[in-house]
């Protein structure tokens, strides 16, 4: 925008258009911390794989992985992600209602996840494999317990989004807020691939 | 593109969040359908599960996160390219490395 036309309304605009770039380098700047979260989960990968035959003469991924119950997780969680995607596109369209609403798909069905997850552990831990028990269920233990607590964490920062939606209405930061969430929920998605292929999948053929 | 100005990601429409869904949807239930029904041998179930969860991750970078080579967006997928090269060597080298060593130690 050219100085020389500044009246108060471009005076208005200009910070206008400064606010929105300002999002996208949040957004920009969270996606980049995503990329060095991927770098953690890879070393817990790297982890995972170095010592996941060393089970100390206790269970194999084989004997303990409930396939049924991971679908059903895998399932919540690919579809929490095309409900967070439609909460987007409702948002982008300035429709509260709908945001608000498919936020609420989007938190039950993650809350899903995390309660077979939870579910999981709980019986691992209570038939005595829990992560002190071979090097291989605590790799297991620290991977998957990691992209747990991810999901855990992106839902409470749900919560707080959906508070802020409900008190101030779709604002240019809570839009920030919710593409920032967008990217580290779908990115989650992804992570889940890597884990039930990796650990799951391949730990039970 | 006036939709799209206040978004470095662009956002997508609800067919391609559907046409994302459905992929994922038949891209999870085929090896999960390999693996659980054992219809096949352990060979070909490994590489076809590996092959397409790439193929799943691809679907996710490009129908929820949109990653693309626009002007906007060549950024994140650049960042994303590197990153996924530094993660193939740490994962790829680390496992061979562990992997060779302890064969020469059997």
């Amino acid at each position: 925008m050219s100085t020389t036309h500044m009246n108060t309304h471009g005076a208005h605009d200009a910070a206008h258009d400064e606010h929105h770039d300002t999002g996208g380098n949040t957004v920009f700047g969270f996606w980049l911390y995503l990329m060095t979260d991927c770098l953690l989960f890879a070393s817990v990968f790297a982890t995972y794989a170095v010592l996941f035959m060393n089970t100390a003469g206790g269970v194999s991924g084989k004997e303990i992985f409930e396939l049924e119950l991971i679908l059903a997780g895998t399932a919540a969680l690919l579809i929490s992600s095309i409900t967070f995607g439609f909460a987007m596109i409702c948002a982008h369209r300035k429709n509260r209602a709908g945001t608000l609403m498919w936020l609420v798909a989007t938190f039950i069905f993650g809350g899903i996840f995390i309660a077979l997850e939870l579910y999981e552990f709980n019986h691992l831990i209570h038939n005595g494999n829990g992560p002190q028990a071979s090097a291989f269920l605590s790799a297991f233990f620290s991977l998957v317990g990691l992209h747990g607590l991810h999901v855990t964490a992106g839902l409470i920062w749900m919560i707080i989004l959906f508070v802020e939606i409900v008190m101030t209405g779709l604002t240019g930061r809570a839009l920030t807020r919710l593409a920032c969430l967008s990217l580290f929920w779908h990115f989650l998605d992804i992570i889940w691939i890597c884990v039930f292929t990796v650990v799951y999948l391949m730990g039970a053929i | 593109m006036s939709d799209h100005s206040s978004e470095a990601h662009s956002h997508g429409s609800v067919k391609s969040y559907i046409v994302g869904f459905i992929w994922s949807v038949i891209l999870t239930a085929i090896p999960f359908w390999m693996v659980m029904t054992e219809a096949f041998d352990k060979g070909p179930t490994y590489i076809t599960i590996v092959v397409l969860a790439i193929v799943q991750i691809f679907v996710h970078l490009k129908y929820f996160l949109h990653l693309n080579f626009s002007q906007q967006g060549k950024l994140d997928t650049y960042s994303f390219i590197f990153s996924a090269v530094i993660i193939v060597m740490v994962v790829g080298l680390s496992v061979w490395i562990i992997y060779a060593s302890n064969a020469m130690m059997m």
